[in-house]
């Protein structure tokens, strides 16, 4: 009903382009999310489906019909803005129903619709206030809760937490969640932030200098990134690199004068004349262990010793940033561990869950 | 609080340290005095003392010249007996009555029009600000020429867009026009500076507002009456309240093209006290109709204070 299909949609701004033919589906009563570093295209491509910025080129699709050329009122939509946009001299109550009575609803279905969404939101004692009254995470509620009364078929989301403080923000990232799950409604989602990303997403959209890098679901994000952009943006600690070159026909990997073993999922998706090719070798921080875990192969591990410049305790765990083989490294180990800055320690690379990408396309190999 | 921090609380002599504390109080006292004593002088001498002794004028008799005499409540009463106070009275009220909405609709009305992305935006506005600026003799000039009744452009063209000779207004020599072309002209001569006003108050309005209006599914209009207009309150506040003042002080535009003529037709308050000041000397009376004056103009703002102080407290 609401499946929204971008094709080849492309965005310039004089001579600039900012989003460049980007394809993408997004499925009805899908939470997607589009995630990338600041001037990635993911705000422009937003602000295209609202009807907020013209489309250069390409099409939108909204359930069957091309609404390059429709208002954003009749896009139904709505939309909950970084700053909250909330007009200053209404109350709560007037922001919530300012849309409703533009299109001239009856006032009993406002007021049903306004304190049904106020109730949801637990902000149906702030309906007479003004918004300069409220907090930070009051606003937001009230940012929501203007969308959430027009009942639209999709939500578009431009960084709506990124005004909150870390507490808050972690408790509206399991609210948003719960509101989609409530309202069943597509949900286009903006941030920076690739937490929000990971938590929240039913599928995640990465993007760089306005293209789209790879969409999938955030596990298998994290699991099989398609490049070593992807690899770094999601998951923090991000993942570390290693340059390596090709050895022993694909089986290995030479890092300075040692040879590290190559799962068979990487050395067969080598393509042939591999010998000697120069790739990047990635291992997220957690793939570092003081000691050998029960359920990996020892041989497909590798001994290497960290030079420990900052000790991070997480609490849950610890992180640890050093220097291994000459390259900046982040491990993440228990936090029992007692090694603290200036100190040298030992760490166990699992390698059988190593990502390998090529040095000079960046692309990753067996994924 | 604790034992060590309590100061014993019998009372005992000034000490060395007190008094040249209070030495160095007295000092900074005087510097912070002196700082300001040359604009206050200046203010005494030049403001606060003429307005003073034009309060007290309003109860004397006095030409300039022989000794001022007391006279109670003498020009006061001659307020109701004088047929040109009263015509300039009402005068003033219809100008400001008329003036005030007027300039505030042209410089609204231009600020928005200058506010959009158009052709040689920075151009238009210097030309609508450009009367603000420009020497009130040199355009009044200009004005009356355009104007004149028999050989202005304007009339020129009346004519020819069949208007009949006889129905051509007189504009400043005509007695119903004369007001009205004082008006036309001082709402053309301000525009400019009020549309500045409120291009400012324009520019600060959050330009996510109109899109999370967009959304909602407002129009243009709609938009205006209850985004820009509304965020506006402030700004047409002050404008509204420099705007009366200033009209109920007009008199260089009145002196200018009409000179209070013809007949009393344009008479307006300032411009009789002018008259019975300098013209006939009478400066006790004057200072009454001065008096009037200040009241109105103090009375027609506490008002507009009253109104607009709900509306601006709504406001972030």
């Amino acid at each position: 009903m609401a499946g929204i299909s971008l094709r080849k949609l492309r965005k310039t701004f004089g001579t600039l382009t900012v989003v460049h033919d980007i394809d993408l589906e997004i499925a009805d009563k899908e939470f997607i999310i589009l995630v990338g570093p600041s001037g990635c295209g993911k705000s422009t491509t937003l602000r295209m489906i609202a009807g907020l910025e013209d489309i250069s080129s390409g099409d939108l699709v909204i359930g069957d019909t091309i609404v390059n050329d429709v208002p954003p009122k009749n896009r139904d939509i709505a939309m909950v803005f970084q700053n909250y946009a909330l007009y200053p001299h209404m109350t709560v109550y007037k922001n919530m129903a300012f849309g409703l009575e533009l299109r001239h609803s009856p006032r009993e279905i406002i007021d049903k619709k306004v304190n049904e969404a106020a109730e949801i939101l637990d902000i149906a004692h702030l309906l007479n206030r003004r918004p300069k009254a409220l907090s930070g995470g009051q606003r937001q509620r009230v940012a929501l809760g203007r969308a959430m009364v027009r009942s639209p078929a999709v939500f578009l989301l431009d960084e709506p937490l990124s005004n909150l403080d870390a507490k808050l923000r972690t408790a509206m990232r399991a609210e948003i969640t719960k509101l989609h799950r409530k309202l069943d409604a597509t949900f286009i989602y903006v941030t920076h932030d690739q937490v929000e990303a990971m938590t929240m997403a039913d599928r995640i959209v990465v993007m760089k200098d306005g293209h789209i890098h790879q969409v999938d679901t955030p596990q298998a994000l994290y699991d099989r990134p398609v490049n070593m952009f992807v690899a770094g943006f999601i998951g923090a600690p991000q993942m570390n690199f290693f340059p390596v070159a090709v050895a022993r026909g694909g089986t290995s990997v030479r890092f300075g004068d040692r040879e590290l073993p190559l799962p068979a999922r990487l050395s067969e998706a080598l393509p042939p004349g591999s010998a000697d090719r120069a790739c990047m070798l990635g291992l997220r921080p957690e793939h570092f262990h003081e000691r050998l875990p029960v359920d990996v192969d020892p041989a497909m591990t590798a001994e290497m010793d960290m030079e420990v410049e900052l000790a991070e305790p997480m609490g849950a765990e610890l992180h640890l940033n050093g220097v291994l083989g000459g390259e900046t490294v982040i491990a993440r180990v228990s936090p029992r561990c007692q090694a603290r800055a200036g100190d040298r320690i030992t760490l166990i690379a699992d390698l059988s869950s190593a990502h390998l990408f090529d040095k000079k396309t960046e692309a990753a190999f067996g994924n | 609080m604790t034992e060590t921090t309590t100061q014993p609380a019998t009372a005992q002599p000034p000490t060395r340290v007190a008094v040249s504390r209070r030495w160095r109080k007295i000092g900074n006292l005087l510097t912070a005095y002196s700082f300001i004593a040359p604009n206050f002088i200046g203010f005494a001498v030049f403001t606060l003392g003429p307005i003073v002794f034009a309060f007290l004028l309003a109860f004397m008799h006095w030409d300039g010249n022989n000794p001022i005499e007391w006279a109670g409540l003498d020009n006061f009463f001659k307020l109701f007996r004088d047929r040109v106070f009263i015509a300039s009275f009402w005068n003033t009220i219809i100008y400001t009555g008329a003036t005030v909405p007027l300039t505030l609709v042209c410089a609204l009305g231009l600020a928005i029009l200058l506010n959009q992305q158009i052709f040689a935006r920075n151009f238009f506005r210097t030309i609508a600000f450009f009367p603000y600026v420009a020497s009130l003799i040199a355009v009044a000039v200009v004005w009356n020429m355009l104007f004149h009744p028999e050989f202005g452009p304007v009339n020129m063209v009346l004519y020819t867009l069949g208007v009949d000779p006889k129905d051509l207004p007189r504009w400043a020599a005509g007695k119903d026009w004369a007001m009205i072309t004082v008006i036309m002209f001082s709402v053309w001569k301000n525009m400019g500076y009020f549309m500045v006003i409120y291009l400012a108050g324009l520019q600060g309005i959050s330009a996510e507002l109109y899109e999370a209006a967009d959304i909602d599914g407002a129009t243009a209009w709609q938009k205006f009456w209850r985004i820009t207009l509304p965020q506006l309150g402030p700004t047409t506040f002050f404008v509204s309240v420099m705007l009366t003042i200033t009209s109920f002080k007009v008199f260089d535009q009145v002196f200018m093209i009409t000179q209070g003529g013809p007949g009393t037709s344009t008479m307006v308050l300032v411009y009789h006290i002018y008259n019975e000041a300098f013209v006939s000397w009478d400066l006790g009376y004057s200072s009454m109709v001065a008096l009037v004056l200040f009241f109105l103009v103090l009375g027609i703002t506490l008002i507009q204070f009253r109104l607009t102080r709900e509306n601006e407290e709504n406001l972030a």
